[in-house]
Parts: C-alpha cells; structure tokens; sequence
C-alpha cells in the first residue's frame, strides 16, 4: 500500500500537498521496520525548519529513529493524539499517524522529493 | 557470525535477525510488545542456545567451584539450580551464571553467551591444584525456555512427566520426545516456566512440537527484544549493562548471592567493601518526563555528569518508561530524582523499587 498521490523521501517520510500545506508522516516502511512505536518527540507549533533538519524523533521499544523536514517552512500542526496514541504511527501511518503540518515556504522542493514509483524501488531496491 | 540450531526455524518464522554475542539471533518475531505480553500473560518460546554450557566434573568439583563462586554450592542438593556469580579477586563480577547439580561430582554452568570464552579460561586459569575436569559444551547443546502461565500445560502435552513435582530451581535429567533432556523450571522473564537442554541436533524437534503444543494456548515465539524487557520489568540484572568487571557485588544489588559463611574469590574485597561502606550502588528507577532511556545514555546527578543508563526501555506490561542506573548511595533512597540526557536534553528520573513487575502467585 503506497499512495500515489504523497511525494517520499530517501529517509523514508511522506508529504501530502494541500495548496501551501504540506503534511507529514513516516512510511508504512518506515513503520514496519521501527515496529512497536512507544513515544513521539513532537516539535513546537511555530518552530520553522529547513528541509534536511530533525523535525521530531520517535522512538519503538528497541530503538529510537529522527525524522526529518522533508521541505522547508513554519509547522503549523502537530499532530497531538500521538502523545496518548503512539501506535497510530504503527496502525495508519499515512492516516492518523500523521505527524505534523508544514506551510510551505519554498514549493519548488516539492519536485526535488520521489514519486510513489520511484520510493517502491527504492525500498524494493 | 555463529548460528545456533535453530537458525532456519527463526529465519521460516520471518524474525528480525540480529548479531548479539556473536551469534546471528531472532530479536523478534512480530511485535515486541506482543511478544512480551504473550509471556505475561500466556506463554512464549524462546531460542537461548547461544547461552554458553560448561561442565566440572571430578572429586574437586564441589570444592573448586565454592571457592570459585560467591553463592553457595557445596550444601546444593542433586536437582536443585541456583543463580551464582564469579567474582574477581575485587569483587567485580567476571559473570553471572545458573549452577546445576546434576551429580556428587558433576555440574553444568550455564553462563552468558558473550562470556563463555573467557569464563572457560578464567575457570582453567582457576582449577590449578584441584582434581577436576572442565568441559564447554556449547556448541553441542540446545537451549529452549518456554515461559509464561500456560508453559507447565503446553510442555504436558509433549511430556508424561507430572511436572508440579519439578518446583522452582529444580530440574529432572529425563527422556522427552525419545531424547535425554534436562529440564528446569527455571527462566529470566519473571514468570513460571521451564528451560530445556539437550542436544543441538534435536533442537528443532523440541521447538514444533512445543510450537504445536502450544497453538491453543496462545504461544508464540519471542526474541530477545522481548527477553530483554522481560528481564528488566522482572528486576534481574543483565551482565554488560548492569554489572561487569568494573562493579562490584554489592554494587550490582546481588549481595543475596553473596554466602559470607563461605572462603571464595573476592571475598575480601567485598568485605572490606561492605565495612566501609558503598559509595554507590544500582537502583531501579522510572522517567519523570517522558522520554525512553537507552542504556549509554548520560546521567547527571546535582547538575553533574554521574556515568551511563545501565538499562533502560519502555517495559509493556508496567507501561513505563524504567531502567537500572548506578547512583551515588545517598542518592539510592525512594523517589530521589536525577537527570537524564536524551538527544542533548535532560530529563528527570527518579528512584523506585526493584522489582517493577512481580507475579501474582
């Protein structure tokens, strides 16, 4: 299951693009490998990031992973039910294990991310 | 890389595969968190054949491995384990391993798989002057404990054997499924259950049938993701995190392996350790913040650098972020707080009673 309408990144997170929004998250992939995610470190609203930097951290009951911006911008949303709920990482990773919100502030990175086909052999690879 | 027996079972099971002691080991399955809770609350099964299996025998055996030990084996009865340690001549611990009785003359130590070598040595180096001989039969041993409520139910089915006469740290030498096996109740997760050893070549019989004994009662197998958390929700230590040659017995929290009616290793040192008194000592303790602590994190005390997280996890069945950490002894009281650095910030911990998890009985 990958949507093909999200861009993804090498470090395995997704965008969804909605006009200057972009949400993110981390991929079924992603999740599946982390497995038994137990807290998400989320980042202040309002906290400005540059595509590349840590923009929140998660850890599973064995390890602990960093996600990154993938575009630059202010975050606008986080996405609060995770600090009750970790798992939906786990259970909806591209639904309600979303992670936060970002305005975009320069959409032309946009093109620089990987489409559904390309992420599929990426981790098909 | 070594492989125990029953590597291509994990590897047909889809495990996560893991180097660990210089094995390659299943570190789970499916899901730590069900893994852990099947234990707690069914049964699991687990691969433990890289522990490492030495066996003294001789007219010395009983004398050498007293002198050898910190804990009591002289007056330990044929079928009776117990959880022991080898001291250094300071008192630090070189291992921590079960002692089995099986003979007048005869013992298997089962010691951490990362140690086997060294103990090996360390038990040569030793034996200088007593009349014993010294076998490591790792390699040619298997290593399955069925843990949980349900394992003495699911181990009935593949045995005929009344196993509610094997009590707790007791085992049998006795024929299972047509192979000599030594069963134990024994386990490193806090639950009842059983440990079994026999020969290497016969450890996937010994894993289905256990397997299939077990597929209504909820059974599944754990990796050592699952043993890990066990252990630490249970307050058992783990040799390389909580205790090594730098810490000594008492510091560790095992003076209650400690016999001091007894001439052994060590002793002195730990004597005179205990007049003086500990300067520190491990304690258990639970995040404040939240955060997850790992072993190797920093720990301040007072604002200041004090060592390392010795272990530390997120523990399911408490659902609580706990570890074991050395602290400053009057730093050990209940509820006494510190910090610790997790991505460059400091969250407060605080002191709480060893164990975590105990089972209703």
């Amino acid at each position: 299951m990958l949507p093909e309408e999200l861009y993804y990144t090498e470090s395995h997170e997704w965008v969804r693009v909605e006009g200057e929004k972009a949400t993110v998250g981390i991929t079924d992939f992603a999740q599946s490998e982390l497995q038994d995610i137990v807290y998400v470190e989320l980042p202040e609203v309002g906290k400005k990031v540059k595509k590349g930097d840590v923009l929140c951290s998660i850890d599973s009951v064995k390890s602990s992973a960093e996600v990154y911006a993938p575009v630059s911008g202010e975050i606008i949303q986080v996405n609060e039910a995770l600090n009750d709920q970790p798992e939906l990482v786990n259970k909806d990773p591209y639904g309600e294990g979303w992670l936060v919100v970002i305005k975009l502030e320069n959409p032309d990175e946009l093109s620089h991310l990987l489409s559904a086909s390309r992420y599929k052999e990426l981790i098909e690879g | 890389m070594k492989k125990t027996p029953l590597y291509d079972v994990h590897r047909a099971l889809g495990a996560k595969m893991i180097p660990f002691a210089g094995f390659e080991m299943p570190v789970m399955y499916s899901s730590i968190i069900e893994e852990h809770m099947a234990v707690r609350e069914r049964a699991g099964i687990f691969d433990v054949s890289h522990m490492g299996e030495i066996f003294v025998s001789g007219q010395d055996a009983a004398k050498f491995l007293q002198w050898i030990t910190s804990n009591e084996v002289e007056k330990m009865k044929v079928g009776r384990a117990r959880y022991n340690a080898f001291p250094t001549e300071k008192g630090t611990v070189v291992d921590d391993l079960l002692v089995y009785k099986l003979d007048e003359n005869r013992y298997m130590l089962v010691v951490n798989a990362a140690n086997t070598e060294k103990d090996f040595n360390w038990l040569m180096e030793k034996s200088e002057g007593f009349s014993v001989k010294l076998e490591n039969l790792s390699a040619e041993i298997f290593q399955i404990a069925l843990q949980g409520p349900e394992a003495e139910k699911i181990l009935s089915v593949i045995t005929d054997f009344d196993l509610s006469s094997i009590k707790y740290y007791r085992f049998r030498e006795l024929e299972i499924l047509g192979t000599e096996v030594i069963l134990s109740r024994t386990g490193y997760t806090g639950e009842d259950g059983f440990e079994i050893y026999g020969p290497a070549e016969e450890a996937a019989k010994f894993w289905n049938a256990l397997m299939e004994a077990g597929e209504n009662s909820g059974l599944k197998p754990a990796g050592l993701g699952a043993r890990d958390t066990l252990r630490l929700e249970a307050g058992m230590n783990l040799y390389g995190n909580d205790m090594d040659e730098t810490t000594t017995l008492l510091e560790a929290d095992l003076e209650w392996i400690v016999k001091w009616e007894k001439d052994f290793i060590g002793k002195e040192a730990l004597l005179k350790q205990k007049e003086e008194g500990l300067k520190r000592k491990l304690v258990g303790f639970e995040m404040v913040d939240k955060g997850v602590p790992r072993h190797g994190y920093r720990v301040f005390v007072d604002g200041r650098p004090y060592g390392v997280v010795a272990s530390g996890s997120y523990c399911p069945y408490v659902k609580k972020n706990i570890g074991n950490v050395y602290l400053p002894i009057e730093k050990t009281a209940e509820g006494s707080e510190f910090e610790i650095e997790i991505r460059g910030k400091l969250h407060r911990a605080k002191v709480v009673p060893r164990p975590f998890y105990r089972r209703k009985k």
